[in-house]
């Protein structure tokens, strides 16, 4: 009962919502799929292009005022298609709002680099390339920000070994 | 550059990873033209221990203790953050008296990291003796902290749905006892310092930022307050239950280490009143929910976040609905964020305005490089 | 023969008590240095090498003397061998002319002042050819901070003292003193704002803080000594010390009536019953005078050093040439304005005129150094100017 309830409301936050039917509208394409934790306002996800990111973002910050990128990362599926997600975590200081946006990338694609919207997407952009070897386009200076320049591999992929002694042994010049 | 008479050139110092006021390993690659400071690169890093790929690996409850080792000064902050998102992605209600004993932790920890703050940036600036002072009182933090769950800097007294273990029979009493006198010995520091030509001399009009510059380099907490953006996580976003308290944001004009000092100061007062509060309306009962010995959240993601003493501490958990570890977690950590303003804040300033700029940012490393 | 012979036994003993006496003296401030910290801090400072901590100058000494002798590959070997003494034996020269009591010092020089600041000057080489000779970049930063910020001061050092000079009729350091001695009244009283002058600008140049930039240990980690260790390190901490010293005695000297007791005025001698007694009392007492003035003015040194933070460079030499200077020269001019009112007047009429005049005169500063302020480096950065 309390599951079927959580779902109608689930439903409700998401499509009643002002911000999607608005973004819906302007970005009819765009826009992949919605989804939300529960009832929670504040967790609604969407899922969007990849190559109309940057639109949205400068969209999202111009027009609904999320004027700040609280968080920027990458995450690593292995088993999907699209291998790489780059997850976006807006908040507007006027409004108080939240929105997650969602980007899908295949093994070796690159996405477009929000520095322009937002300064601090500067590190955090070098942070997602530098664990996850995500690449962004029109980056500044996208190099190794956390790992030292020679660093091989990236950590917070799958694939990459958790313990040393899972590691390939190191080869010796 | 055009010659004439003796040829210039500029000078490249290497600032850190080992310098006394970089606050533990930061370094700072300075290009400087005389004294002052022409280009600036910051190299992080030297700390970095993967914590999120740890966490990958270690289950729900095991990473609590990994939070303690963020931002070490203030693992309280962290441990909270971290539970809460937890909570949030398992819908859990947490009882009113852990609520009440984690607001009382929390306040008293954002004060005993401004307190380091604060004697540490007075002491980059030359002004010792406010170090000992600030010491002093986080001492007694601390071994109100030592009370309550035994360890002085790492605590992992947070629990998912509730915390580790009740207060200790005296614990309030001692608490509220620090908390009475706590105003006098701020008032003292501010005697050293507030109206002190000298200290005026080296924070006013240093390190300016404008709001909207902030806002666009991701600054939080005190520093972007300091810029007259009234923007604080427990008003914004009430969680856990802020929303009971009667507290003020503090917020700056210019938006110079000035007024993030100041900003600082006040948000002492603030949190000092806000523990009188919860240790006033302390209710008595349970300290952990119910939840299920093992933790494994339904499938999905959340992004929680709170007004750490640095900034906004916010952590992203992904679960698959299927393991006892999360998919990923992602630390939106303050100091790294605010570390980045550092470059625009610095550009024109003389050497001994760096370290002004980086007591004023209040960074803690074991937070930037993870 | 045996006249010279005696002369230069009794002179060398002197300075071997002066120097012996100094070099303890410059131990144990350190101990008062860190005593006084701990004091003002809520601990307790040094409490484990004997009672309170008392023999652990002596242990420093030693720890510093047996420790390992760092030489950085690439320094400069002769320069960086030389600096460290080069800063110590102007220190100790100046030593030479001060007078600790009415018949003890070393010498009398008829030019004791100007001797003073001429070897007292060229402490700073030692300073900036250590900056240069370790071959850093922090300590050359610190020598270069040092040579201009000593350049700068010692301009106001030496124009504070003039007003004092105007009354004394002389630069013999013992005339000085007699000079108050006579006229019942210490400089300080006539000339209060050239006595602030020379002791902001004596913090300047023995590099304590508010002034401590050449050494500044957070920004520039110490600075000009960073390269250094064990003994040639020891020889610079013992010349700033020294310095204190020093300074402390110049300004006991020529501004607190040196050896003379503060209750002179009362006229108590030592009643001549008491025989040999009598002669100890009147060879010690002055000395006692004089080094309780030193003290308190040392005193004074550590306690603003454990409460202040310290200045930035711009704003070091700002105050350098903006504040002290202007107001040092203006001190000239009222010094020699208030010498004539002291010959024509008596000293009902005259303190309150000189006191009123001196009032204007400050006044009157303050308002003439507001208007430098438009070329500061901090306004100027506001308007965008490089």
């Amino acid at each position: 009962m309390a599951g079927l309830c959580a779902g109608h409301c689930k439903k409700l936050v998401m499509e009643e919502n002002g911000l999607v039917k608005s973004l819906r509208e302007r970005f009819p394409d765009a826009i992949l799929e919605v989804t939300a934790l529960r009832d929670l306002k504040s967790e609604i996800t969407i899922r969007v292009k990849k190559d109309s990111i940057l639109d949205i973002c400068a969209c999202l910050k111009k027009e609904f005022k999320f004027n700040l990128l609280s968080d920027l990362c990458g995450v690593h599926y292995p088993d999907k298609d699209e291998k790489f997600e780059v997850v976006y975590h807006l908040f507007s200081i006027e409004t108080k709002e939240r929105v997650r946006l969602k980007a899908g990338l295949r093994e070796g694609e690159k996405v477009k680099s929000v520095t322009s919207v937002w300064g601090t997407a500067d590190w955090h952009e070098r942070e997602a390339f530098d664990l996850l070897g995500i690449g962004f386009e029109d980056h500044p200076n996208l190099k190794r920000i956390l790992l030292p320049d020679d660093w091989e591999g990236h950590p917070l992929r799958k694939d990459y070994p958790y313990r040393s002694k899972d590691a390939e042994p190191e080869k010796t010049p | 550059m055009e010659e004439k008479g003796f040829g210039t050139e500029e000078l490249i110092v290497n600032m850190g990873p080992q310098h006394p006021s970089t606050h533990g390993v930061l370094r700072l690659l300075l290009t400087l033209d005389g004294e002052k400071v022409v280009d600036c690169e910051v190299i992080i890093g030297y700390l970095h221990r993967g914590v999120e790929k740890l966490a990958e690996n270690r289950d729900y409850k095991q990473n609590i203790i990994l939070t303690d080792r963020l931002d070490y000064l203030a693992s309280m902050t962290n441990n909270l953050a971290y539970v809460q998102a937890v909570e949030k992605l398992m819908d859990v209600k947490v009882p009113e008296r852990a609520e009440y004993i984690r607001v009382t932790v929390a306040e008293l920890q954002r004060i005993a990291s401004h307190l380091v703050w604060l004697g540490t940036h007075a002491m980059d600036i030359g002004a010792m003796t406010v170090f000992l002072y600030c010491f002093r009182e986080r001492e007694e933090i601390l071994n109100l902290f030592e009370m309550l769950c035994g360890a002085r800097l790492t605590y992992n007294y947070m629990r998912i749905g509730g915390v580790s273990c009740d207060l200790p029979d005296d614990f309030a009493g001692k608490a509220y006892k620090f908390v009475e006198k706590f105003p006098k010995l701020i008032d003292e520091y501010e005697v050293l310092l507030t109206k002190n030509r000298i200290w005026l001399d080296r924070t006013v009009g240093v390190g300016v930022i404008s709001g909207e510059d902030g806002i666009d380099l991701g600054l939080s907490g005190p520093n972007i307050r300091g810029s007259g953006v009234e923007w604080d996580v427990r008003k914004a976003e009430p969680y856990s239950i802020y929303d009971r308290f009667n507290f003020q944001i503090p917020v700056g004009e210019k938006g110079d280490t000035y007024d993030r000092y100041l900003v600082r100061m006040e948000e002492m007062r603030q949190s000092n009143n806000i523990v009188k509060q919860a240790l006033e309306q302390l209710p008595e009962g349970e300290i952990m929910a119910k939840v299920p010995r093992i933790i494994k959240p339904p499938k999905g993601e959340v992004y929680h976040s709170i007004e750490a003493p640095k900034g906004e501490l916010g952590f992203y958990i992904v679960s698959d609905g299927t393991s006892t570890s999360p998919y990923r977690l992602k630390i939106r950590p303050p100091s790294f964020v605010n570390l980045e303003s550092f470059k625009k804040m610095i550009k024109g300033h003389l050497v001994a305005d760096v370290i002004a700029i980086i007591g004023t940012l209040d960074i803690v490393l074991g937070e930037v490089d993870r | 023969m045996e006249g010279i012979v005696r002369d230069v036994i009794i002179a060398l003993i002197k300075i071997a008590i002066v120097l012996g006496g100094v070099a303890l003296g410059v131990a144990y401030s350190t101990y008062l240095e860190r005593k006084v910290a701990g004091w003002i801090q809520v601990r307790f400072g040094p409490m484990r090498v004997g009672p309170h901590g008392l023999l652990q100058p002596i242990a420093d000494g030693l720890k510093l003397f047996i420790k390992e002798d760092i030489m950085p590959r690439q320094a400069d070997k002769l320069i960086f061998y030389l600096s460290p003494v080069i800063c110590l034996v102007p220190a100790f020269a100046v030593l030479a002319v001060i007078p600790w009591g009415p018949d003890f010092y070393i010498t009398d020089l008829n030019i004791g002042l100007l001797y003073i600041f001429a070897v007292a000057s060229l402490g700073i080489f030692g300073i900036v050819m250590a900056g240069w000779a370790s071959n850093s970049k922090y300590p050359m930063l610190g020598g270069l901070r040092s040579a201009a910020q000593m350049v700068s001061y010692e301009v106001s050092l030496g124009l504070s003292v003039i007003g004092a000079l105007i009354f004394a009729e002389s630069l013999s350091m013992v005339g000085i003193v007699e000079k108050q001695m006579t006229t019942g009244v210490w400089f300080v009283f006539l000339q209060p704002v050239g006595f602030v002058i020379y002791f902001i600008c004596g913090l300047a140049e023995t590099n304590r803080l508010p002034f401590d930039l050449p050494e500044a240990e957070q920004e520039l980690v110490a600075g000009f000594h960073t390269e250094y260790s064990a003994m040639k390190f020891a020889f610079f901490f013992l010349a700033e010390y020294t310095n204190m010293i020093v300074v402390s005695s110049i300004a006991t000297t020529v501004f607190l009536g040196g050896w003379g007791s503060p209750f002179a005025f009362l006229g108590i001698e030592f009643p001549r019953s008491l025989g040999i007694v009598k002669s100890v009392l009147d060879f010690g007492m002055p000395i006692f005078w004089f080094l309780l003035k030193v003290f308190l003015l040392m005193f004074f040194m550590i306690w603003v050093r454990w409460t202040f933070p310290r200045y930035r460079y711009d704003q070091l030499m700002n105050i350098g040439w903006k504040v002290l200077l202007p107001f040092a020269i203006l001190n000239i001019i009222f010094s020699g304005l208030e010498f004539t009112l002291y010959e024509e007047l008596d000293w009902y009429l005259f303190y309150p005129l000189a006191w009123l005049i001196m009032g204007v005169m400050v006044v009157f500063g303050f308002r003439l150094i507001k208007n430098f302020d438009q070329f500061s480096y901090s306004k100027m950065r506001e308007e965008g100017i490089e």
